[in-house]
């Protein structure tokens, strides 16, 4: 099953090895992977999206917690959040069929950021499902090249 | 007053009242050593690293108290590595210090570097790098405060050489707080009213109990537990003298090599008390069919143990002994009374139908040579061990009566540990009879330490039980390879161990048959030297019982015995 786990940590080195550490020495694939700055300067917020056996995972949320620069950690799964994953799409596409694209950006919700005379870059933030879903759509345009961020998530209502 | 990072190293260990400290200085360890040179703190010259390490987790063992080495970089660091992880599988609290190159040169491959705090990351409780000499004191004190904190174990402080040499204010925190470490020691109240609750609805309940209670110090508490509710109790390796062995009530070592009783009582129970150990595969054997009938209660101090192996119907998170203390106030208060008589009854006879023994002929065989080390040091010896046959036969023939009085590699199992552990335990205790049982194999891990127990007149007694080969992987190889002793055998190799102590001014003692064995001995207690005991063994003398792996712990063989 799919788990959203949120870390939160002290920011100092290391810690991501640390914690990239733990996951690999069980055998575990990150499927994605997000880290920036929080509302408190010196905390980070890593959003680590994984794949795996439920008792196993919980094993290595414990151990996550163990760290002693972990401060807390939460496995979204269980809980209402909401999550987005941020992706930049380079598209080498002739001007005959830019309008088509540019309607197909807009279904989607995304936004051209770029143009050029060969290519558009198009950027969209959506939950990862949807995200799938625009990058299958763009794909017969000729996606050249793409950029993606891990997952980031928050919990909802009040902290 | 400004100090230098130096000074400050040295100033950090009198505030933490260390006594003494292990190593081998180094090129970028030079302004460091200058200022040991005048410290009050006593330095001990290692001949390895990691007889350095070993000696500091000896120490640590021994008293509770937290164990300090020191390596230089690279080299010394990477030593360092086997006695970090060995402490860190057992937590043991421990801070190492290791020496860097200057931090402009980190990360450029500079001579004598290694990645010391990436090598170490995972086989130490926490690590750091200093990168500001103002950071350099409360990172030492940060580094003494998690080893001895919570569950233990060992915490390296990589300090590159700049940060020696520069200088600022010298203040050393009286109290560290870390927001993101907060270790829980008192147990939930409800949990442990539930833990008696599963007690008193039990008819056949064991006491498991390993090295979380000597860690924490409450083998009395563990006692007056066990005895007041007349619960049987079964250690783990790491556990052995947390009760006493002469109880009644003690069922012996259980698992891989544990007693026949122990795993039968363990497998037939209706409920284990897990306390301060952590369900470790030596111990479960065939994890599925692993005390089938039992409900488990587990206290233990590190929540990622608990539930990892063994599903726990009961988890306590807290240390074993706040726990053993409000679990006997709670006993106490509440009157509790339990008979397990049938219970008792029925454990008595399997003690009966497969007693720990051997075969008691004229042959020299270890158990006895074990037997007599008891007989002579009336039990009262600090033990520690090497790895594989000569650990096994120590933990189920010499008997402990008292905590840390066994020293042994459990979770690692590090050959070449006991002997440099003795001369930390020895270095603590000048007073205790020290004894590392050892094997013709692994005494050679770390031989070269004969060398800093003569220089300071450490007596350590070494009993090499010498089989003149790898003794339990040739056990595996007779028993399971059809006697293909493949890259087991030393014997044509081995030196002559008598004329090796004697070439390090220690003094050798060859035996070679059972009635020389307690003369030998009580010789060896009397002379005030390293004593290198060469015991000729029976070569082909197996570890009994004994579970194969991936058995369940009832299926157990009994040998010869």
């Amino acid at each position: 099953m799919k788990h959203t786990i949120s870390v939160l940590v002290e920011n100092q080195p290391g810690v991501l090895a640390r914690i990239a550490g733990l996951f690999s020495a069980r055998g575990y694939n990150i499927t994605s992977l997000a880290v920036g700055e929080t509302e408190i300067a010196d905390i980070s917020r890593m959003t680590i999206v994984v794949d795996g056996d439920n008792r196993i995972l919980e094993q290595v949320t414990k151990q996550l917690n163990k760290l002693v620069d972990t401060l807390k950690v939460n496995d979204f799964t269980r809980e209402k959040y909401i999550a987005r994953d941020l992706a930049l799409i380079k598209i080498n596409c002739e001007t005959k069929r830019r309008p088509e694209l540019l309607e197909m950006v807009k279904v989607f919700r995304g936004k051209v950021i770029d143009l050029s005379p060969k290519a558009v870059i198009i950027e969209v933030v959506e939950t990862e499902d949807k995200l799938k879903a625009i990058i299958e759509n763009l794909r017969p345009f000729g996606i050249a090249e793409m950029s993606r961020t891990g997952t980031i998530a928050i919990s909802r209502g009040k902290k | 007053m400004k100090k230098t990072g130096a000074q400050i190293i040295v100033e950090c260990l009198k505030k933490e009242k260390v006594e003494i400290f292990f190593g081998i200085p180094g090129g970028v360890l030079l302004p460091t050593f200058d200022v040991i040179y005048d410290s009050p703190v006593k330095f001990v010259l290692c001949r390895h690293e990691q007889g350095a390490a070993h000696m500091a987790d000896g120490y640590a063992r021994a008293t509770g108290k937290v164990g300090v080495c020191i390596a230089t970089s690279g080299p010394g660091a990477t030593n360092l590595a086997t006695g970090l992880a060995t402490a860190h599988m057992d937590s043991i609290p421990m801070v190492a210090f290791t020496g860097q190159v200057a931090t402009h040169l980190v990360g450029n491959d500079a001579f004598q570097e290694a990645d010391t705090t990436g090598v170490t990351r995972s086989i130490t409780k926490h690590n750091f790098m200093v990168r500001d000499v103002k950071d350099l004191a409360t990172t030492i004190a940060k580094a003494f405060y998690l080893a001895r904190t919570g569950r233990k174990g060992p915490v390296l402080v990589d300090i590159p050489m700049d940060i020696t040499r520069q200088t600022c204010e010298f203040r050393y925190p009286e109290n560290i707080k870390m927001r993101s470490y907060n270790p829980v020691y008192k147990g939930y109240q409800q949990q442990m009213k539930k833990a008696l609750d599963y007690i008193t609805k039990s008819k056949k309940p064991v006491i498991y109990a390993g090295g979380g209670v000597i860690s924490s110090n409450s083998s009395k508490e563990l006692r007056a537990f066990a005895d007041k509710l007349g619960i049987p109790v079964t250690l783990t390796l790491m556990g052995m003298g947390a009760y006493p062995a002469d109880s009644d009530l003690f069922l012996g070592m259980l698992g891989m090599h544990g007693t026949y009783y122990a795993n039968h009582a363990i497998q037939n129970s209706d409920l284990i008390i897990a306390i301060g150990a952590r369900f470790d595969d030596r111990i479960t054997g065939k994890i599925d069919e692993f005390a089938p009938k039992a409900k488990i209660v587990h206290i233990d101090i590190d929540p990622t143990s608990i539930g990892k192996n063994v599903i726990a119907d009961l988890p306590v998170v807290g240390d074993a002994g706040e726990v053993l203390k409000e679990l006997n106030k709670l006993i106490a208060k509440e009157k509790i009374k339990l008979n397990f008589k049938k219970w008792h009854e029925k454990i008595r006879k399997w003690k009966e139908e497969g007693p720990l023994t051997y075969k008691n002929d004229n042959k020299l065989r270890p158990q006895y040579v074990i037997e007599k080390i008891h007989e002579v040091t009336g039990g009262k010896a600090i033990i520690s061990t090497e790895v594989g046959q000569n650990q096994m036969w120590a933990a189920q023939f010499y008997r402990y009566n008292y905590p840390r009085q066994l020293l042994t590699s459990g979770g690692l199992g590090t050959m070449g540990y006991g002997f440099p552990a003795a001369i930390g335990a020895q270095f603590a205790m000048p007073d205790k009879v020290v004894f590392d049982i050892a094997g013709d194999g692994s005494i050679q891990m770390n031989i070269q330490e004969l060398s800093t127990a003569v220089q300071n007149k450490i007596p350590v007694k070494i009993a090499i039980m010498n089989n003149g080969c790898l003794g339990m992987v040739r056990q595996w190889q007779q028993m399971f390879f059809k006697k293909r002793y493949s890259g087991t055998c030393l014997k044509e190799g081995n030196p002559d161990f008598v004329k090796l102590a004697e070439a390090y001014g220690a003094v050798g003692i060859r035996v070679n048959t059972k009635k020389e064995v307690v003369p030998a001995l009580k010789k060896a207690l009397k002379i005030n030297n390293v004593v290198v005991l060469d015991f000729r063994i029976e070569e082909e003398e197996n570890v009994w019982p004994m579970v194969p792996s991936g058995k369940p712990i009832h299926e157990i063989m009994r040998g010869l015995a």
